[in-house]
């Protein structure tokens, strides 16, 4: 029988809990599709909605797809974001987590990234969806768009992840999140909105591209520090 | 082999778990009222009482899970707060099993040994897997497995890092006669291989069989707590039977 290996650097024990979980959260997701199946079958009817609304004889209103993709994106990941944490809930695996001798902020930073990881791969198709029915040249900068993309979906993931395991123990979860996650990621939202419609304009300024696209990092950065700090005491007794 | 012998060095272990004058309310409600027990190492004790005793307050409190609102734990020298070191040493099984269902056995197992930073995660799932009885179901899901399947394999997770403290709250809730047998079989050899056994339960029967100590809850008070329980069944009518207030030891 084995036991328990001397103790690791701290560094490498926190990146080996962040694997672990964020391995387990994708090979459940994997298994069960129910996250994905859910947000991306939300955001795809949330955008087909919208282009048979505004789109007239081929002409998409100006701004409208940036619009569109985030407000898609937002609400999806209202789905995932409290499934994420519901699934912790029902075999009551979160005590199972928090009793393990890990950095509890591992745990938080291994349910973000496995978030991340399903949102990304909704946005893989919602992005050209929108570029087709909008008829928007999303793709004409792509590594722009990669990193507007990425910055904006963390900086809604960080905030989203920490209010999610905030609820996990409320009764009315699912109405709270909404409530408490719209109002603090509004300026992310706004931020990727601009950063995007930024990025559709006829001539791209770059410099507007560039500005947003700081605003998305400090905006993660000082949430994801946030979260950090704080989901220990969160997720104490 | 004692459950402490592959520990790191350095790491916190303790010979005796103590409880002095432990409550803890939620809201208004108070769910147990300054208990007090002790249990060393190479014991059983069991935590008996009706439904909202607060065996499971108990459990969750001794698990770190929970902050007694008065009192406090004491793991050998160290503090409920001594944080990872502490709960390394720390092994559960709940009334939910704390397993994923998505999950095969091995991956389970896996997963929580990894956690609790077994040296080989996968030999170690292997060995419990053995243990379990369960080495032909390794690569099956979780949510394929019966109730008495499902609280081996959980089991074995709340073993795999071979705690010091291993704590269960009904852990015979759904099996049949052949599984308790097994589980009561395997909490005796915890006993043996010296760690610290605390279990709640209403199984007497069952109960009987293995305690070393009964520690007996009414409505989060502390009823009765009696060495080497013979004939439980009467002494828990009798002492359920009397108000709190008659406490006897």
């Amino acid at each position: 029988m084995t036991g328990p290996a001397p103790a690791p650097p701290s560094g490498s024990r926190f990146a080996r809990s962040v694997w672990l979980v964020l391995r387990k959260d994708l090979t459940v997701e994997v298994r069960s599709g129910e996250i994905a199946y859910t947000t991306l079958f939300f955001a795809v009817s949330c955008v087909l909605i919208f282009a048979f609304a505004l789109v007239k004889e081929g002409r998409a209103p100006e701004g409208g797809a940036a619009g569109i993709l985030w407000i898609a994106i937002l609400f999806a990941s209202t789905l995932a974001l409290g499934r994420g944490f519901e699934r912790e809930r029902q075999a009551e695996t979160l005590r199972a987590l928090l009793l393990a001798p890990v950095p509890r902020p591992a745990i938080y930073v291994g349910k973000l990234l496995g978030i991340v990881a399903l949102l990304i791969a909704a946005e893989a198709v919602l992005l050209p969806l929108v570029a087709f029915l909008f008829t928007a040249r999303l793709f004409a900068h792509p590594f722009w768009l990669a990193g507007i993309v990425l910055t904006c979906t963390v900086g809604l993931a960080s905030v989203g992840t920490l209010f999610a395991a905030m609820l996990v123990r409320a009764r009315s979860r699912d109405m709270l999140l909404p409530v408490l996650l719209y109002p603090v990621v509004v300026p992310v939202i706004i931020a990727g909105v601009q950063g995007t419609a930024a990025l559709l304009q006829p001539t791209v300024d770059l410099e507007i591209v560039r500005f947003w696209l700081l605003l998305l990092v400090t905006f993660d950065v000082v949430f994801v520090v946030l979260a950090l700090w704080t989901f220990e005491a969160v997720m104490s007794d | 082999m004692s459950p402490g012998a592959h520990q790191s060095a350095g790491a916190l272990d303790f010979a005796v778990v103590t409880l002095e004058e432990v409550s803890r309310s939620f809201g208004r409600r108070r769910a147990l009222s300054r208990v007090s027990a002790r249990a060393a190492q190479g014991e059983i004790l069991g935590v008996l009482g009706p439904n909202g005793a607060g065996k499971s307050t108990l459990i969750g409190i001794l698990a770190t899970l929970l902050r007694p609102t008065a009192g406090r734990v004491r793991y050998g020298d160290a503090a409920a707060d001594a944080g990872a070191e502490l709960r390394a040493r720390i092994g559960v099984l709940g009334h939910d099993l704390f397993l994923y269902p998505e999950l095969t056995a091995r991956e389970n197992l896996e997963f929580f040994a990894g956690l609790h930073a077994v040296d080989d995660p996968r030999a170690a799932a292997h060995d419990a897997l053995k243990r379990a009885g369960l080495d032909a179901r390794a690569d099956d899901p979780v949510s394929s497995f019966s109730r008495g399947m499902r609280q081996r394999v959980a089991l074995e997770r709340a073993l795999i890092h071979r705690p010091r403290l291993v704590l269960l709250d009904e852990p015979f809730t759904g099996l049949d006669d052949a599984s308790a047998s097994a589980l009561v079989a395997r909490l005796r050899g915890l006993r043996e291989s010296g760690a610290i056994v605390i279990v709640a339960t209403h199984d007497l029967e069952l109960a009987e069989q293995l305690l070393d100590h009964a520690l007996f809850l009414r409505e989060g008070r502390p009823a009765a707590s009696i060495p080497r329980p013979g004939r439980l069944r009467a002494v828990y009518q009798e002492v359920m039977t009397n108000p709190p207030d008659g406490a006897r030891s």
